[in-house]
């Protein structure tokens, strides 16, 4: 019996957890390494933070593993994030010479590991010539993809794509995103911890503190965006929104606040377009946060009256199920794994456009009662659907499927 | 896939019932399709396992409260294409009156054909969204609860899971050959003393609510059942 499984009981169920371990018994003792390009910052690196000790605590002997690159190798791979979600990025060759070279590197150093482990998951496209680097492999490796790649940039996707074919498998967040490829692609959506710091009850004092910290009003509405500072999530188009809401509830605030992360170089310059579009409007906060902030992120998706997320990307949106499970409404892209989650006049709404965000929050601010439903009935979809719980279910099914062969179904004994 | 009309691991008549669980885990195809016509033909090939899924599977993956429509394929013909009368045409089949997954094709293919020869346009009008075919692989395993008793499952009942209310209220349909679930199966062992409580089994329409609320309606017939019993 161990803490930590069990403290998901009070949340997602006892019958829940009893599930993960029967499920996990014949997992017992296997080897598991999950390989990602950072350890810090982004929705990649927190799902591991967790996924990776509950999988220990069913006695799966997993490791996360981190790949050290450099600045040539990071500038690379983001700009094969950008253009796997569709924008016309090509990529220098001896960008992509740094890219395999960081890959060689980093595959030897963790070479005998992976070539033992009876599964390897390798997250994103960074990581994603480490299997040709073990050719002694003896396990299953598996390819996780956590970005919306339903339409990539063709060039980039193919040299990509011969790294990837080699998998047994891979995983991507919606259907809509499968490729082709001559191995299963799982669907799997991703989750959030409700335990973790960000996600966890807080004291009221601790949300009434940010209205001090952020030098916002309390008496007024509050629209928050939390995000990194990236084009896909369209930080310029929220501003764009607010200001067309502006004329019709001029007390508005908006908070536009995200972190980086450490394999993001484009974040800074994109931080400096926010900045110069909210100039001149006090309502407007702009807020650069560290990678600790996640106490600060929670109390302000906890204070805001609507939480947005424009997308106009988006792998999942996990900003999207974190406000979710605090009770409130969601204004967000009608793109990728936002749609699975906001569902409109239940959860939130799905908008196109700046102008659409701007209806849909002046409709909400005209209506708490609708805000307050709404509210509710998200919080208990992501409890049903996004919980880690989930999550870890889902990769337990996925590796016993795996273990056990390709027939639609599995009897165990 | 599984031959539909052989039963497979159902509880034996009078013996216990063992309690199963399972997960399912979904499977992309590599099969979309944007129009109705894309769809016919989808549906000509698809494999069986992606049929069932876009029946059952939906019971155990995201959605939203209720369904508006008790399969995928209804839910886009009106969500994707909104095509009224194709969703309610889609929507009226009811897989259990089919003898294997294969009917249940030739079924969808009949109406789409049909829908097709009404409204040419239709043919290529596209949707608003494609529909994804996707497949799923479902592990079974034993959670080692067992009951001699029928007023021992009652008991039981509360405390397993909504994939255990998956796997034996609507899996075993489709591997029951009667197409019922195994609850009623294992009761109809006892020689016709439980028939009242089988009848309202049989009567609940598991496609529209979420297994927590089908999981409730369950206990709340058994709990019924034997409270009558116990007076």
């Amino acid at each position: 019996m161990t803490n930590l499984l069990e403290s998901y009981a009070d949340i997602a169920g006892q019958d829940v957890i009893n599930h993960l371990r029967q499920l996990s018994e014949p997992l017992r003792g296997m080897k598991v390494v999950h390989v990602n390009s950072t350890r810090i910052g982004g929705g990649v690196a927190e799902i591991l933070g967790k996924l990776v000790p509950l999988m220990q605590d069913l006695s799966i002997d997993t490791s996360w593993e981190v790949l050290e690159g450099n600045e040539e190798f990071y500038q690379c791979t983001k700009g094969m994030h950008n253009a796997l979600q569709g924008n016309h990025t090509q990529i220098a060759d001896h960008l992509l010479g740094t890219y395999e070279q960081v890959n060689r590197d980093n595959a030897e150093r963790l070479r005998d590991k992976l070539e033992d482990a009876d599964f390897v998951f390798i997250h994103d496209p960074q990581p994603a010539p480490f299997l040709l680097n073990c050719p002694n492999r003896r396990g299953k490796w598996i390819w996780r993809c956590h970005i919306d790649v339903s339409r990539p940039f063709r060039p980039v996707w193919k040299y990509l794509r011969r790294f990837v074919r080699e998998y047994d498998a891979s995983i991507f967040s919606l259907a809509g995103f499968a490729q082709t490829l001559p191995h299963p692609q799982y669907i799997i959506p991703p989750s959030i911890d409700p335990l973790s710091e960000k996600n966890m009850e807080l004291p009221e004092d601790d949300v009434r503190a940010v209205f001090t910290d952020f030098n916002l009003d309390p008496g007024r509405p509050l629209l928050v965006q939390v995000s990194r500072f990236d084009r896909f999530k369209d930080p310029l188009g929220v501003i764009r929104a607010y200001r067309l809401v502006k004329k019709f509830v001029p007390g508005q605030q908006l908070v536009l606040a995200g972190g980086g992360a450490t394999d993001d170089p484009e974040g800074k310059i994109v931080l400096h377009e926010v900045r110069e579009a909210a100039a001149g409007d006090p309502d407007i906060h702009v807020q650069s946060l560290p990678p600790d902030s996640n106490r600060t992120i929670n109390a302000l998706q906890r204070a805001a009256d609507i939480v947005l997320q424009k997308s106009v990307r988006e792998g999942f949106g996990l900003t999207v199920t974190e406000a979710m499970w605090k009770g409130k409404p969601v204004i967000g892209g009608n793109t990728g794994g936002i749609r699975l989650q906001v569902i409109n006049f239940n959860t939130g709404f799905l908008v196109n456009t700046p102008e659409g965000a701007a209806l849909r929050i002046r409709y909400l601010l005209h209506q708490p009662e609708k805000m307050h439903e709404m509210g509710n009935k998200a919080k208990e979809f992501v409890r049903e659907n996004f919980l880690l719980t989930r999550h870890l279910r889902e990769y337990l099914t996925l590796i016993l499927s795996l273990h056990y062969g390709s027939t639609d179904r599995i009897e165990l004994g | 896939m599984t031959d539909t009309s052989i039963p497979q691991s159902a509880p034996e008549a009078t013996q216990d019932f063992s309690i199963k669980d399972c997960a399912l885990i979904a499977i992309a195809t590599g099969h979309s399709a944007l129009t109705v016509k894309e769809l016919r033909n989808s549906l000509l090939t698809i494999s069986a396992d992606s049929i069932y899924y876009h029946f059952w599977g939906g019971l155990l993956h995201p959605r939203f409260e209720e369904r508006e429509y008790n399969n995928d394929f209804a839910a886009w013909a009106w969500y994707g294409l909104h095509d009224g009368a194709l969703a309610e045409r889609l929507a009226v089949v009811d897989p259990t009156e089919f003898d294997s997954l294969e009917a249940i094709r030739h079924e969808l293919v009949e109406i789409v054909e049909e829908r097709l020869d009404e409204k040419e346009c239709l043919a290529w009008m596209g949707a608003t969204s494609p529909f994804e075919f996707i497949r799923s692989q479902i592990v079974v395993f034993d959670t080692r609860k067992k009951t001699t008793a029928p007023a021992e499952l009652a008991a039981l009942l509360p405390t397993i899971s909504a994939s255990s209310i998956f796997y034996h209220f609507i899996d075993a349909r489709r591997r029951l050959a009667h197409h019922g679930d195994d609850f009623s199966f294992w009761l109809s062992s006892f020689n016709g003393r439980y028939q009242g409580l089988c009848d309202k089994l049989d009567a609940i329409d598991p496609y529209f609510g979420s297994l927590t609320q089908l999981k409730k309606q369950l206990v709340g017939l058994f709990q019924e059942q034997f409270a009558k019993e116990a007076v």
